[in-house]
């Protein structure tokens, strides 16, 4: 049996062959994404782990019922230092420092900008390469790696910030470090210990102390000596062997939701592959007709036919596995060389082949394409034996799609009705499961519908059709003409056209709606934000409004406080010029903050039962009590919610404040030459972000865009296997049809009409898997616009029709490009073989 | 009458073949299916070509019919000299100036019936000719089912439509191969009527291969080939007549 398998494999190579290239391409998707975050993490784990090859254990202070049970001290240093075991100890500070590089502009690309103290003359941590360790406020020391990027050298005077204001010191050293950021592309800018502890924290503290064993003295036992020489419960202790753990934790579930996201992909392109399977086996099945109908004749049993099926979907499955393996480590060799030249700098490392992968690999290959070949293989072992002596063509199964369509039909309308009743559920989030379960349903639903809404829709496209004559009208008739096989085919791509559409419409309405939101809610000319997302220096508000054209600021202050013991985020804000510099829908009294009048959100005021003129009382974080009374109740959004009061009256109550954005209206409005003013009054510096609402806009766009993009880039896969398909469903259909191909070339229909028939065929089944896909992708789109839009008021349903158009076009693209092979094919098929009888 | 008619006739040809070869492969593997094969087919007559399997009867009238080229020789179709055709002009020859009926899959299941019928003027883009199409429809009976796609219909009836669409174009001539190979004797008589009707009353010219002695003598004149070869020929046949000749040659070949 195994012989017979075999050969029909190698008999039908080419039909094979797109099954396949199916197969490999979906394993090869799933072992290239296991081996590039196995590669990825193993070499993170390794450079993590000789990032904490200094560090035996590592100190920092306990944490209890939301406080700080000890501070770090020199003394607490000094006790460290002391007790027996113990090498050395050193006390660290850090924290966000933006360095700019020569030309003014921030460095890191959005990785992570750190800066921290050098301790000491000779930092075990960070071994120089070249100059002196930072000394005063005036010297920094660069890693090499950054000073690499930017061109640094030692002697240089660098730009820097840490909270707004610039710092411009001398570059003082050079050094090394295995810090996984700046590895990745981040920047560590080091100062002396004294500066450091001015710039990050407070003067004379540390936020952590680094301790390192004397020779022979194991990480435990130092951690004992420790814990027997400090008071008890105030330092949380961890060991240079826990940090590196965690940190290879950290890396694993980071790389983890990547991983996810790519398998997710993979698992896409597989699960449209299944189509692909299963429409070659059926057709394998059929054209073999007689031969398993003699098998059973001779004496094989329904169960040997249905394994000869499966043997032979076996071995395409092996050999579409291997080769899928194969082809999958040089795409993650390949997608790590590729991330390396956008700039991420992973560390280096070998190639990781697990043994995970290569199972899971061949296990998905192989299961795939047997389970495809499964329902073909069934249908293999109903032929009856009698069905070898009938000469003519066994015809197709035209079984009743009665059942189907009452099938099909009730599982749509459940997954309609379900999205339906989410879409109206107050908590969006709750909203979530529901939605998924029924747009799987719809999915699942239309999918068993295609061949029945084949009909109508290709119907609908014969007025086009009838331009091209009997051609076109043939393959109209030809495209439904088998609507199981067209609905698989065209279902591929449907598949992949949902997810697009509806990620699109989502995607979209949310840029736009934030878009919105900064537009309509914000009266500023300019934004001024950290851009590490940090907490600006106040001193950021009074150079700003210092500047020229200045006329309306205001800082947007965050504050902590209690309110009928909830806790609640007070906002401080400069209440004479806030009004000016926002626009925020009033619902109830007036938008006046000054004194103790505050205006409150929505949101809020529901919860605590306020209305304009109510009165409350705020707990600040000095425990102060202060009595505020509601002037106003406005419209939330993104960027303005809670409580914001006059910063006269929150300032006498906060120690350390600090700014989330600062809030500018220039006389002239927005223009090039008000921002480099803004800009210059910082100081250009690196740190601080100046954005006007078409730069948030953009930000906003930007980031949707690459998003987008990675995720058509993810999709491709699923619409690359989906035009195998139809390139597999073309070449049955060309294979099937050939008689009657010979009869219409011999009754006068020239070669470029069987093409055109072949295209227009292909054409006609591609743009119904899309009009379908983009159909449920814009339904699904607006469904989730719903949920998003309880949360995002300014969210709108917008249609972007330009890049349905697009999708609609390379749908007819993929159509054409499928058809070139089976047509070339009909065209060149011998006229006199095809309309000789049998 | 028949004589004196042919006479009358044979002063047009619709199809002529003059020393036509057709040798497929080289050496050892050479075949010679047709030999230096000459043969008029004349307007308004209907002709059979007879002979045993492999004889060359099909690959005579496939390189007639344009279906097939030829390694020398001559074919005209009318005027039209077919070894300087290039594809697309034969596609467009067989279109306009020929029609066709096949022993099978003959018709599209896509298509109704009168849809299959104008199909030849449908691939040219032409209006067809309304009255003759109704005379051709008339004629063959199927003014009743022209609605019906080819699996409503029987096979004598699915034949029928392929005659109608062979003579709806009003071709210069119709080629049928084994026209009533598949078919039940009473419908094959049918389809064998209407081919001789067609040249009789419209003139038609037919050119038909068969094994079937019955269905040769339906023609005005046999062919018969031999290794591809032109060996006799039989004017006013009948099947007796036909089976007489055919056993000569079956008895030639065996002692040869």
């Amino acid at each position: 049996m195994f012989r017979t398998a075999l050969r029909n494999v190698l008999a039908h190579r080419a039909r094979l062959l797109m099954t396949v290239l199916a197969v490999l391409l979906g394993v090869a998707f799933v072992s290239g994404t296991l081996v590039f975050t196995d590669t990825v993490s193993a070499a993170y784990e390794k450079s993590s782990a000789k990032g904490f090859d200094d560090v035996d254990v590592s100190l920092t202070p306990a944490w209890k019922d939301g406080e700080e049970q000890t501070e770090l001290t020199p003394a607490l240093l000094g006790r460290v230092a002391k007790t027996d075991g113990v090498a050395s100890a050193v006390g660290g500070v850090g924290g966000f420092t933006a360095l700019a590089d020569r030309d003014g502009d921030p460095v890191g690309d959005g990785w992570q900008v750190r800066g921290a103290n050098y301790w000491g003359t000779d930092d075990p941590r960070y071994p120089l390469t070249e100059g002196h360790a930072p000394e005063g406020g005036g010297e920094v020391a660069l890693d090499a790696a950054t000073a690499e990027r930017t061109g640094y050298r030692v002697g240089d005077t660098v730009r820097l910030s840490v909270d707004g204001p610039v710092l411009t010191p001398t570059v003082s050293g050079i050094f090394t470090t295995d810090d996984g950021t700046v590895a990745a592309g981040g920047s560590l800018t080091l100062f002396d210990t004294a500066t450091a502890q001015r710039l990050f924290g407070t003067t004379g503290r540390y936020d952590e102390i680094i301790v390192t064993a004397d020779p022979g003295v194991g990480q435990s036992a130092l951690t004992a000596a420790l814990r027997k020489a400090l008071p008890e419960d105030t330092v949380e202790m961890t060991t240079g062997a826990e940090l590196a753990a965690d940190q290879a934790e950290a890396t694993a579930s980071s790389m983890d939701s990547l991983k996810q996201t790519l398998l997710v992909a993979a698992g896409l392109s597989l699960f449209v592959g299944t189509f692909l399977i299963a429409n070659t086996f059926t057709m394998l099945v059929a054209q073999r007709t007689k031969e398993l109908a003699l098998m059973r004749a001779v004496g094989a049993s329904r169960r040997q036919v249905t394994r000869s099926v499966l043997i032979e979907a076996f071995v395409v499955g092996v050999i579409a596995s291997v080769t899928g393996l194969l082809a999958g480590i040089g795409i993650g060799a390949g997608l790590r060389a590729l991330m390396d030249s956008f700039g991420a700098n992973f560390p280096d490392g070998p190639l990781v082949v697990g043994g995970g992968t290569v199972g899971a690999a061949l296990a998905v290959g192989v299961l795939v394409t047997m389970l495809a070949a499964w329902l073909p293989g069934r249908r293999a072992a109903k032929i009856p034996p009698v069905a070898a002596m009938n000469s003519v063509h066994a015809a197709p199964t035209t079984r009743s799609l009665v059942l189907r369509n009452t099938i099909g039909s009730l599982v749509t309308a459940a997954g309609v009705a379900v999205v339906l009743a989410a879409t109206t559920m107050d908590d969006a989030t709750g909203a979530q499961a529901p939605m998924g379960l029924g747009a799987g349903l719809v999915v699942i639903g239309v999918f068993v519908l295609t061949p029945l809404l084949s009909r109508p829709l290709i119907a609908a496209a014969a007025p086009v059709l009838r331009v091209f004559g009997v051609s076109g009208k043939l393959a109209r008739q030809n495209a439904v003409r088998n609507p199981r096989r067209t609905a698989a085919t065209a279902s591929a791509l449907m598949i992949g056209l949902t997810l697009i559409t509806g990620m699109t419409v989502a995607a979209i309405g949310v840029q736009q709606a934030i878009g919105r939101m900064a537009s309509d809610s914000v009266r500023a000319d300019y934004v001024v934000s950290m851009a590490g997302g940090g907490v600006l220096s106040p001193d950021v508000e009074k150079k700003l409004a210092g500047a020229d054209g200045v006329t309306a600021i205001s800082p947007m202050r965050n504050a902590y406080s209690t309110v009928d013991g909830r806790d609640e985020y007070l906002t401080g804000v400069t209440g004479s010029a806030f009004g000016k510099l926002t626009d925020l829908p009033v619902t109830d009294g007036a938008f006046t903050i000054g004194g103790t009048r505050v205006v409150v959100d929505e949101d809020t005021a529901g919860r605590h039962g306020w209305r304009a003129g109510s009165t409350f009382t705020a707990v600040h974080e000095d425990d102060a009590r202060q009595k505020l009374t509601v002037a106003g109740v406005y419209e939330p959004n993104e960027m303005f919610r809670g409580i914001m009061l006059d910063l006269a009256a929150l300032a006498p109550h906060q120690d350390e404040p600090g700014d989330m954005q600062v809030l500018v209206k220039t006389a002239d409005g927005a223009s090039g030459a008000a921002k480099d003013g803004l800009e210059k009054a910082l100081g250009d510096s690196p740190a601080v972000a100046v954005q006007d609402k078409q730069d948030i806009s953009e930000g906003i766009a930007g980031m949707v865009t690459m998003m987008l993009n990675i995720l058509y880039g993810l999709l491709a896969m699923a619409v690359i296997v989906a035009v195998l398909g139809v390139v597999n469903t073309l070449a049955m259909s060309v294979f099937e049809r050939s008689q009657e191909i010979g009869m219409l070339r011999a009754i006068g229909l020239d070669r470029a009409g069987v093409k055109r028939m072949v295209r227009l065929e292909s054409l006609v089944i591609s743009l119904f898997g899309a009009v379908l896909g983009i159909g449920l992708g814009v339904f699904f789109g607006w469904a989730a616009g719903e949920l998003v839009g309880s949360r995002l008021t300014t969210y709108e349903l917008v249609l972007p029709w330009g890049r349905i158009a697009v999708f609609l076009a390379l749908a007819a693209v993929v159509g054409v490009l499928a058809a070139l092979w089976p047509a070339r094919r009909a065209a060149r098929l011998d006229m006199l073989s095809a309309i000789k009888a049998e | 009458m028949t004589t004196a008619s042919l006479v009358d006739r044979s002063t047009a040809v619709a199809a002529r073949a003059t020393e036509l070869s057709k040798i497929y492969g080289q050496g050892e593997t050479r075949v010679v299916a047709l030999d230096q094969v000459s043969v008029e087919f004349r307007q308004a007559e209907f002709t059979a070509i007879m002979g045993p399997s492999g004889s060359g009867k099909s690959t005579l009238m496939h390189c007639v019919a344009g279906l097939d080229t030829f390694t020398s020789g001559s074919v005209r179709i009318g005027e039209t000299e077919l070894a300087s055709l290039k594809d697309r002009q034969l596609t467009r020859l067989r279109r306009d100036k020929i029609g066709f009926i096949f022993q099978a899959f003959n018709l599209l299941p896509t298509l109704t019936a009168l849809e299959n019928i104008t199909l030849p003027m449908d691939i040219a883009g032409r209006k067809p000719d309304q009255r003759w199409l109704e005379t051709v429809i008339d004629m063959v009976g199927l003014s009743g089912r022209l609605g019906h796609r080819p699996a409503q219909l029987s096979g004598g009836q699915q034949q029928r439509v392929a005659v109608a669409r062979a003579l709806a174009s009003r071709p210069e001539i119709v080629f049928g191969d084994e026209p009533t190979g598949n078919l039940d004797s009473r419908s094959g008589a049918e389809v064998l009527g209407f081919l001789r009707n067609s040249v009789r009353e419209l003139g038609q010219t037919v050119v038909m291969v068969t094994h079937d002695p019955v269905a040769a003598a339906y023609a005005d004149r046999v062919v018969f080939l031999a290794d591809g070869r032109i060996v006799d020929e039989l004017y006013g046949p009948t099947a007796d007549k036909v089976l007489d000749r055919m056993k000569r040659f079956d008895a030639k070949g065996r002692t040869s």
